[in-house]
């Protein structure tokens, strides 16, 4: 099987793969990745928003070949608990979930936003996440951190 | 000082044993194991402060057990915003008494007094600094016994915990992508299955060809059971393969025809139904009606729409199976598995692990018996079964459709002299575990199929289903009552979060509004003036307040009110919605003020009534299962639309705490007020009666068209 190389989460990695293979299935199946998650196979919910160079884009219909030579960063790259990213500190301190299987790929997404955009307004994040799907209402609080993180990003 | 004792609460009083609960662990931690589980709703967070409160130990030294059939009390079913009520006083009963054994273990090893005994961090200790601890205590205490109905829980002022806003112990995890979800777990020699279901609505599979099927590498086996179907592969993308090359080798049988979608009304009131007299009263003098006012109200088939696809985990080991679900009920799911597997309960093992928010009774429990039969072939292998997306859209159960019909009679003055409430629905109930046959999906395919089970309605006690808020708060001086259950069930219906709850409050919420306005009384007075119960009133007079109702009017801006007790013995909850008209509603602020007794964890209600309010938003501006006559339509994000975050409301809470009465759940109280308020308050925008949900442009044109 030929072989894709891409940069996971800041490191180089060489998958044995057919080409044509999500990159979700790769990272969830392949290499025991299981941040992103599976939540429609269609590229509607967002819940496999894993980062291509600075956009959040959906993990479950894009094939490996498109990564090749493509820095991926899923939520484990994010940071960890001893070294949290400022987003997964912010979503703690907000309680932003309820149910949270949604919340990597929001991270995700307000990641890529705020690497784009570091001030982003109150609409800006909500247009950010507009292409995540939330199903327990938690999307106030969700903003809330996201702004609470850029701000903190923000300060010297 | 301690509040009175209570008798046993209801979990206690199935399940007596302390040691069933608590225990105190060889690493210095205290493991607490509730019968009810995490739905995503914060519960465990909520009894792990509970138990920290009643034991005296820290928060970070409770380690909360998931539920299993194996080991755990069992608490029935993790619904009806009952967590807290059940498992929470059970809890806080148990803890008391454990407490209360370990201080007199400890007076005697340390020959103190035990009232001069305190205990700190779970270190108990006495004047002349003598201590000791739980743990060092734990070999002399057993908690085998039952619980009895002598210990005293602490009260509110006592609790240092309970009443507060603590962080939930899941969140981190979360937040670090630690699996915890049922679709994240490694399981050693794990392998995956899929199920082929049918398109058309009721269809039953008719002939296999296996050929393409056989061929897809990766492939371990076919599993067949009548007309119940599926792959066994040692990949999820195997599977999937697997299972398109089985689907193009499928023939069906015709299926079910589906009603008519755009006429809900006209289909439930045609069907054979069993009536049921829910609440009567008649004046004490009867008045004359001058006039009365006839309204009808719909609300369609709710799907609820996980954001997970419904997934399961199974191994067998001989005739003894070990089974993983999201289930909200792991002993009710066991109850229906043994039925199917014609085995003993104690052969199977169900323990419950972490899947997405369900709001009520989805596929979780369809799924773990898809496992259980694709398992049998997967050679003593465990494996894991994933519902598509389709499937979850189209297969799963969905929240009945109802048609409601109020009479008012009006006096002269307009004011309500009488109130005739009658509900045409499906049950909204078909849960497992609790009939002679099971209500599991595949039951109905395999060979010697169990006929699909025709959804009931829980009873009055329990908050009744189709009629559940049916019973007006208000004091109006008469009033019949009446629910009318479908027998027949081509749409597959189960219990929605609030089951009836929605419908009848925004039926009732609807035509109060309307009465007031005709009466030119404000609408928030003439609820007031109908209430006698004064939580029933503050959480009125707090959400008016707060809203500063009334505010001034704007073009194009309109506001409305909406109100319930949830099940008429839950929580209090009003709303106030303001929106904007234009050519779609957008919902721009909802403010509301909630009363749940004693709030446990105060962030963690407000979470719940704000997750409610926004969810509520979605169902009344944009969800609806579509269906045409042979099939469900709606099989995707694109076709089952929910509000996004662009969309989402400004949500504004209060919570009324009153740490001296008893808690109850939050999560379904917002969804009838809200859904009153944004209909009242399309009303004052527009000037038209939407009385059939969703409230869509096409609907608020079609009203409109009506008015002229």
């Amino acid at each position: 099987m030929p072989s894709v190389q891409f940069r996971l989460n800041g490191a180089a990695t060489a998958v044995d793969t057919d080409p044509d293979q999500m990159l979700l299935d790769v990272l969830r199946s392949g290499l025991g990745i299981t941040g992103a998650h599976f939540g429609c196979g269609a590229g509607e919910c967002g819940a496999c928003h894993v980062m291509v160079g600075d956009r959040a884009m959906t993990s479950c219909d894009m094939p490996m070949w498109s990564v090749a030579d493509k820095d991926v960063v899923t939520v484990e790259g994010l940071g960890t608990a001893e070294r949290p990213h400022p987003l997964q500190r912010a979503f703690i301190s907000e309680q932003a979930m309820q149910c949270g299987y949604c919340v990597p790929g929001i991270l995700i997404s307000a990641a890529a936003l705020l690497k784009r955009n570091p001030s982003p307004s109150e609409a800006e994040v909500r247009a950010a996440l507009d292409r995540n799907l939330c199903r327990c209402g938690s999307h106030n609080r969700i903003v809330r951190a996201v702004l609470r993180a850029a701000s903190e990003m923000a300060a010297p | 000082m301690n509040s009175p004792a209570p008798k046993l609460p209801i979990s206690l009083l199935a399940n007596p044993r302390l040691s069933s609960w608590v225990k105190f662990t060889g690493d210095g931690r205290v493991a607490i194991s509730p019968g009810k589980v995490e739905i995503g709703q914060g519960i465990v967070t909520a009894l792990a402060q509970i138990a920290a409160d009643e034991l005296d130990v820290d928060l970070s030294k409770v380690e909360m057990i998931r539920a299993s059939t194996a080991a755990s009390p069992n608490e029935g079913v993790t619904s009806g915003s009952l967590s807290i009520q059940q498992s929470g006083r059970a809890l806080r009963h148990v803890c008391a008494e454990v407490r209360q054994r370990f201080l007199l273990a400890a007076s005697e090893r340390l020959g103190v007094d035990e009232a001069l005994l305190t205990i700190d961090d779970g270190m108990i200790s006495g004047p002349g600094n003598v201590r000791t601890s739980y743990w060092e205590l734990a070999g002399d205490v057993s908690l085998d016994h039952d619980a009895t109905a002598g210990a005293a829980a602490k009260s509110a002022a006592e609790r240092a915990v309970a009443g507060h806003s603590v962080q939930r112990v899941d969140i981190p995890h979360k937040v670090f992508a630690k699996p915890r979800f049922i679709h994240d777990q490694a399981l050693p020699g794990l392998l995956h299955g899929r199920v082929l279901r049918p398109d058309i609505s009721g269809a039953g599979l008719t002939g296999l060809d296996e050929t393409a099927a056989r061929a897809v590498p990766g492939l371990v086996a076919i599993a067949r059971d009548g007309g119940f179907a599926g792959v066994v592969a040692e990949s999820e993308a195997a599977a999937e393969a697997a299972l398109k090359a089985l689907r193009i080798g499928a023939t069906w049988s015709a299926g079910e025809p589906l009603p008519d979608e755009d006429d809900l009304a006209g289909f439930l009131k045609s069907q054979p139904v069993e009536t049921t007299l829910i609440d009567s009263r008649t004046a004490a003098s009867a008045k004359t009606a001058v006039r009365t006012l006839r309204r009808q109200y719909t609300r369609p088939y709710i799907a609820h729409a996980s954001i997970a696809p419904s997934c399961a985990m199974a191994r067998w080991e001989g005739d003894r199976v070990q089974v993983w679900t999201h289930s909200q009920g792991v002993y009710l799911l066991r109850a229906d598995l043994a039925i199917v597997l014609k085995l003993p309960a104690e052969n199977i093992v169900v323990e419950h692990m972490e899947g997405a928010g369900c709001y009520g009774h989805n596929a979780a429990d369809d799924v773990a018996l898809d496992a259980v039969l694709l398992a049998k072939a997967a050679g003593g292998h465990p494996i894991r079964v994933q519902w598509s997306r389709h499937d979850e859209m189209t297969h799963s159960p969905f929240g009945a459709a109802m048609a409601i019909e109020i009479e008012a009679d009006l006096d002269a003055d307009n004011e309500i002299i009488g109130w005739r409430h009658a509900i045409w629905s499906n049950g909204h109930a078909a849960r497992p575990g609790r009939a002679a046959q099971p209500a599991l999906l595949a039951a109905t395919e395999i060979a010697n199929p169990y006929p699909r089970m025709i959804s009931t309605n829980p009873p009055a006690a329990n908050g009744g289903g189709g009629d559940r808020n049916s019973v007006p708060l208000y004091d109006f001086p008469a009033w019949t009552i009446t629910s009318h259950r479908l027998l027949t069930m081509p749409v597959r219906t189960s219990a929605l979060r609030t089951l009836g709850g929605q419908g009848n409050v925004f039926a009732i919420e609807t035509l109060l509004d309307e009465i007031a306005i005709l009466r030119g009384e404000d609408p928030i007075a003439f609820r007031l003036r109908h209430l006698r119960d004064e939580r029933a009133k503050d959480v009125i007079r707090a959400t008016a307040r707060r809203a500063a109702w009334k505010p001034q009017r704007q073009a194009g801006i309109g506001h409305g009110v909406g109100f319930a007790r949830y099940k008429n013995t839950g929580a209090y909850c009003a709303a106030i919605a303001e929106i904007e008209g234009a050519d779609d509603i957008r919902v721009k602020r909802l403010t509301l003020a909630v009363d749940v007794g004693e709030a446990i964890n105060p962030d963690g209600v407000i979470n719940q009534i704000e997750g409610g309010a926004i969810q509520a938003t979605s169902w009344v501006l944009k969800e609806r299962v579509r269906f045409c006559r042979t099939r469900i339509t709606s099989a995707s994000w694109t076709d089952y639309p929910i509000l996004t975050f662009s969309e989402v409301p400004a949500v504004d809470i209060e919570i009324i705490q009153r740490p001296e009465i008893e808690p109850v759940g939050a999560g379904e109280a917002a969804h009838g007020p809200v859904t009153a308020a944004i209909a009242n308050a399309v009303f004052d925008c527009l000037g038209v009666r939407v009385c059939d949900l969703p409230i869509t442009r096409d609907r608020i044109i079609a009203a409109m068209e009506l008015a002229s």
